[in-house]
């Protein structure tokens, strides 16, 4: 079980409430299939990734990035009890998504780089260290049901 | 992996808007690398990891001098860290999982100092570069 500190609930939960979740959700998507793009081989079905430009303006990569971005969001509200709160998500990822957990950390990262580019200065050390916690933790409770 | 002529432009872009700034983004890499991931710590006992250590600002110097050294020599970043390469697998013997933990904070000094510039492709470029990097430093580990 993860021990949050109280400072380290509200380090994520203040740049939460500021993050565009459709916006941001989008971009961190976007850029895993650009950065990573061994990644795209999740996505057959969502038409043209042939660019950059084409993967930041294709819209099934919008609709999931908010999707799975909203997912976080269910996270954030359930620190203290991520293992259940993802236990369904962890399997529908394990048997019928087929997804190496090795994705997941990949774009807690990539998210991690986002919200420093949102927020500037303000995402400061701590700050990542918080959402690195958060991102880990994310990717460990969705590899948990893997078999 | 393979840097592309263009992963070379952006890369050299990136350096070279950044300028001046590469010393005080060092610091700030190691600062975010110590905070974040802590076992790197382990290198560093005798360090002052308080705000404002010099020693953090001296190391994290020497870091950025050698990213621009291997930026200013992208087509032969192993012939320009050579000697680098050396050092850390004689005597450092840094494990190879924390030069990812390196790259991935200095993303995070760029992204945050220079959003404009940390354009997907250019983050993309970057990303490889600094790879690329590690692996030339850890090449003669065994």
């Amino acid at each position: 079980m993860v021990h949050w500190s109280a400072e380290e609930k509200q380090l994520i939960a203040s740049v939460w409430g500021k993050v565009n979740v459709e916006e941001c959700g989008a971009e961190a998507l976007a850029r895993l299939l650009i950065v990573y793009p061994w990644t795209q081989r999740f996505f057959d079905n969502f038409g043209n990734l042939s660019s950059p430009t084409a993967i930041i303006g294709n819209p099934k990569v919008r609709a999931h990035g908010k999707k799975v971005l909203t997912s976080f969001g269910e996270a954030i509200k359930n620190l203290d009890n991520l293992k259940v709160t993802y236990s369904k998500l962890s399997e529908l990822h394990c048997d019928k998504l087929h997804v190496d957990p090795e994705n997941f950390r990949l774009l807690g990262d990539i998210l991690v780089i986002v919200l420093a580019s949102h927020f500037g200065r303000d995402f400061t050390p701590a700050c990542q260290f918080a959402w690195q916690k958060l991102v880990g933790v994310v990717a460990h409770a969705l590899a948990r049901k893997y078999h | 992996m393979v840097l592309s002529a263009s992963d070379k432009t952006n890369v050299k872009g990136v350096f070279s808007k950044i300028g001046s700034h590469a010393e005080e983004y060092g610091a700030e890499t190691l600062e975010r690398m110590f905070h974040a991931y802590p076992q790197t710590k382990t290198y560093f006992p005798h360090f002052d990891m308080g705000k404002g250590s010099a020693q953090i600002k001296g190391h994290g110097k020497k870091v950025a001098a050698a990213l621009v050294e291997a930026a200013n020599h992208i087509d032969d970043i192993a012939g320009a860290l050579s000697k680098l390469s050396d050092l850390h697998a004689q005597k450092l013997r840094v494990d190879p999982v924390n030069f990812k933990l390196l790259g991935h904070c200095f993303l995070v000094v760029v992204a945050s100092h220079n959003p404009a510039v940390l354009t997907p492709e250019v983050h993309a470029s970057l990303d490889k570069f600094l790879c690329a990097v590690g692996t030339v430093l850890t090449a003669k580990y065994r």
